[in-house]
């Protein structure tokens, strides 16, 4: 059963849809991801979970209560903003006791309950800092100890790790899961950042212009991305466009691309196979695609020419131009390759994708 | 949270209604009036006077001399100082926005110690020549210009100087980078940024200038402005004339206002919040030229404090001693201690002192009430008042700050000064209670503005935070948003506190024995040429005008 439950909300701002009948279920105990690119809606999503927000339409549940319109203090959700957002005028203990002084607490359980939660965050002994003699990275850790001093039924999270650098957000990213995990919380969090979402995250909804594309586990959906909007943020793809063979079967797609004019075999599992002479969308990703020399005769092989050769550290990206058809490919080892040189690329047929359409 | 709201803007509309609208629609109505009739006689017979057409023509040439008399010292000495650095720098740099904290009349009073044809200055060129007249009269158009290019340059140094500050050392480097001469850049980068400096600070000189009475009345000879008129007519007992004149000032004034605004809002400036590289100062190598800076830099300081300094001699100078000598001959404390000792003295510091406290509290709590009613919230969510709300709000509030001082004292006078159907049968002309109104008025939005800026400046997401912790409305006001824009607001308090304890335009057209604050006290030892109790009047006012602003910028530094 659901703990938090979305029904169609929506919202507007002014002529802007910044949030378009959304709908998802976060189970107790889910670390759960809105992932999407800047200004596709996740923050106001995640905003009028928290109460900031009000939906135009629809119905927020928690708990199977309806929550709607409950103002924020009276939800006990905990939240860290992207900003951080401590109170400049009060030192670590006081941000950190803020909630419970607000509930009334008992003097000695807010001492208690501040310490415990700055121990978990690792910043014991930080009590009467001031929040403009902390780095960022242990700003962001009192942000996260405010948040859980109150023991918040539900944890939200809007961007934390953004103004962190690399190196400190990577560290930061792996002690707060396992801080939600060893907490048994439940949490909701929102980042444009697809590698700390899969790292993070056991369930991801991926957001684009306001809209739900597409939710699963994060191996779900890099592998299977629904649609072109899906592959094309979550990581490089391949995307090739192909009209659908009159040949075609149920079990063995045939497709012929339309630059190039390959005919590619689809191992097509889905019902919903491609109409019939309408341009559709083919993925692949380039870490699938296999570059070789003597595959002559296989399916779904093509002839064609090294255009360029990108080296990335462990990997180096080969761009190849089937005649017409520009495809990505990665190579561990790119020894012996060289710009303007012949070559066969292979697209397994049961790594290639139909995209949604539309 | 929807009923709060509710009852706030109740209470702004009955202030504004009461304070605002209803004075003014009162005066603009009665200078439509005669015996009860509507007609255009009064505006037909007044400008047919030539006397009037005199005024409004000189008031707007005093203006627009000022403005670019102010603009011509103002703007060279903020590319200097802004520019440059140079010994001396910092000692013009710290007394350069004196003449702003001088009230008008203690500095017009101050000017007339100094340069007045029998001031220290007139005297002693007289004794240095042994010539038989004083060689000046402090009159007319050369002293106006004077008197106000000294108390108003700083409008345009100040405000140039911090656009200076605000112009991001990167765009010119980039200008620059692409071929433009240095010519090029001032013209095409700079100088448009500049420009709402410049438009603010054309704008307030121009507003401060039109709303000028002090100098006109003691040393503008004849040189007839608006302000002087008005206050003449009412000195007369012609109503009718003072009325239909104010109505012709706060047109004035407005089209000033709007005509100014329309420009700003024509073009498109860098936004305030873009990040970049500060510019440096350049220090200036050239020894000569190092040696003139310097030179110019101590010579403004002592032309800045020259007043100032005088005004403090005469304070100490014995009643009678000063007569034709270029300083005062014999000093004494005599005139301080008449200031702590006599009765008289006492109520008028104490009705100052009463009436400025009625009015800036009174600012800081309606401040409080219409902020949270102009704020805008924060990611689009819905305010109470619709965008064109807010902005009606806005205008009405600045109103008062906008227009002259005579033209709100006339106002107020006009629209309580009999049984009306807003006040009943209370008539507030008379009473105590008419200038902390009108104090009010006229000082509330600079508090307004002060509260606003601070609330502006609050993050909104701390708010949230406060209330995703589960904190209530009131704690969160209390516990969050108070902490941190009460230095803001009560730096704003004080400094209308301190200009209304030196208000002096408003005060002489409607002050009653009751009331009497200390610039009229001044005014009347001047008449009696008690110089040295004026003076020493002006120096008490002037140190505790400046240790309020200490303070006032300690808790600005404060935010």
């Amino acid at each position: 059963m659901a703990l938090l439950s979305l029904q169609n909300i929506s919202r507007n701002f002014g002529t802007t849809r910044a949030v378009a009948d959304v709908s998802l279920d976060v189970a107790q105990g889910e670390f759960f991801g809105l992932l999407g690119p800047s200004g596709c809606g996740k923050t106001t999503t995640l905003r009028m979970i928290a109460g900031l927000e009000q939906p135009d339409s629809g119905s927020i549940h928690f708990q199977d209560k309806d929550i709607t319109s409950l103002p924020p203090e009276r939800r006990g959700f905990g939240m860290v903003f992207q900003n951080y957002a401590l109170f400049p005028h009060l030192n670590v203990f006081e941000n950190v006791a803020f909630g419970l002084r607000a509930r009334h607490a008992p003097k000695t359980e807010i001492s208690d309950r501040v310490r415990s939660a700055l121990e978990l965050v690792q910043l014991p002994g930080y009590e009467k800092r001031a929040i403009d003699e902390l780095s960022g990275g242990q700003q962001q850790r009192v942000a996260i100890a405010r948040a859980i001093a109150i023991e918040p039924v539900l944890l939200l999270f809007d961007e934390p790790l953004s103004n962190l650098d690399v190196s400190l957000r990577e560290e930061t990213r792996g002690e707060l899961r396992e801080l939600v995990t060893r907490l048994g919380l439940t949490a909701v969090y929102v980042t444009h950042d697809q590698e700390e979402a899969f790292a993070l995250c056991d369930r991801i909804s991926v957001m684009v212009g306001g809209r739900l594309m597409q939710s699963g586990e994060p191996r779900e959906l890099y592998e299977e991305p629904s649609d072109i909007a899906v592959a094309r943020f979550l990581g490089r793809n391949n995307l090739i466009r192909v009209m659908r063979l009159s040949s075609s079967k149920t079990s063995d797609g045939e497709f012929k691309t339309l630059d190039g004019g390959h005919v590619l075999h689809v191992s097509v599992a889905r019902e919903d196979l491609a109409p019939l002479n309408k341009p559709v969308v083919l993925a692949i990703r380039p870490e699938h695609v296999r570059l070789s020399q003597n595959n002559e005769g296989a399916p779904n092989v093509l002839h064609g020419t090294i255009r360029e050769i990108v080296f990335a550290g462990a990997t180096s990206t080969i761009r190849v131009d089937a005649n017409g058809l520009l495809l990505e490919t990665l190579v561990v080892q790119p020894d012996g390759l060289r710009v303007n040189q012949e070559c066969t690329v292979m697209l397994p047929a049961d790594r290639l994708r139909l995209l949604n359409h539309g | 949270m929807k009923t709060n709201r509710v009852f706030l803007l109740l209470i702004a509309l009955v202030v504004l209604a009461y304070g605002v609208i209803y004075p003014n629609a009162a005066v603009v109505a009665s200078s439509f009036q005669r015996a009860g009739a509507w007609t255009l006689a009064n505006y037909t017979e007044i400008l047919a006077q030539r006397i009037v057409l005199e005024s409004i023509v000189s008031s707007l040439g005093l203006s627009i001399a000022t403005v670019l008399l102010c603009a011509l010292v103002g703007v060279p000495l903020a590319f200097l100082f802004e520019r440059y650095t140079f010994p001396g720098r910092r000692l013009f740099a710290a007394v350069a926005a004196l003449p702003l904290v001088l009230p008008p009349l203690v500095g017009t009073v101050a000017f007339i110690f100094l340069c007045g044809e029998s001031g220290i200055l007139a005297h002693g060129v007289q004794n240095l020549f042994r010539l038989q007249n004083p060689p000046w009269r402090l009159s007319g158009w050369p002293a106006l210009l004077l008197f106000h290019t000294y108390t108003m340059y700083p409008f345009f140094y100040v405000l140039t100087g911090a656009g200076l500050r605000r112009i991001d050392a990167s765009l010119a480097e980039a200008a620059r980078s692409l071929g433009g001469s240095r010519a090029f850049v001032f013209l095409r980068v700079l100088a448009p940024q500049l420009t709402p400096s410049l438009i603010a600070a054309a704008l307030l000189t121009f507003m401060t200038s039109m709303a000028s009475f002090s100098a006109p009345l003691l040393f503008g000879g004849n040189v007839r402005v608006l302000t002087l008129e008005i206050f003449q007519a009412r000195q007369r007992g012609d109503l009718t004339m003072a009325v239909t004149e104010t109505v012709i000032l706060a047109v004035i004034s407005l089209a000033a206002l709007v005509v100014f605004q329309r420009y700003e809002g024509t073009r498109k400036f860098a936004a305030a919040t873009m990040k970049g590289a500060p510019r440096r100062r350049v220090t200036i190598a050239s020894g000569t030229a190092r040696a003139l800076a310097a030179t110019a830099a101590i010579a403004f300081a002592i032309v800045l404090v020259l007043p100032v300094a005088t005004l403090f001699l005469v304070s100490f100078a014995r009643e009678g001693s000063w007569t034709t000598q270029a300083l005062p001959a014999a000093y004494t404390f005599a005139n301080y201690q008449r200031l702590f000792s006599d009765a008289y003295a006492a109520e008028v510091f104490f009705n100052s002192f009463s009436m400025s406290a009625i009015a800036a509290v009174a600012a800081l709590a309606w401040s409080f009430c219409v902020v949270t009613l102009l704020l805008k919230r924060a990611r689009g969510n819905a305010t109470f008042l619709g965008r064109g709300g807010r902005r009606l709000l806005s205008l009405l509030i600045l109103i008062p700050w906008a227009l002259p001082g005579t033209v709100v004292a006339v106002s107020v006078a006009e629209a309580y000064g009999q049984p009306s159907w807003l006040l009943g049968s209370f008539v507030l002309v008379g009473t105590f209670w008419i200038l902390p109104v009108i104090y009010f008025l006229r000082f509330m939005p600079l508090v307004v503005r002060a509260l606003q800026a601070s609330m502006e400046q609050l993050d909104p997401s701390l708010g949230e935070a406060a209330g995703s912790l589960g904190a209530r409305a009131w704690q969160r006001f209390a516990r969050v948003t108070l902490p941190l824009v009460w230095p803001g607001a009560v730096a704003g308090t004080l400094l209308a506190f301190v200009i209304a304890l030196g208000e002096y335009v408003a005060s002489v057209l409607v002050f009653v024995p009751a009331n009497r604050p200390i610039s009229i006290a001044i005014a009347s030892e001047l008449r009696d040429f008690n110089l040295g109790a004026a003076a020493a009047y002006g120096v008490v006012l002037i140190v505790i005008i400046s240790i309020s602003m200490v303070i006032a910028g300690k808790l600005e530094r404060l935010r």
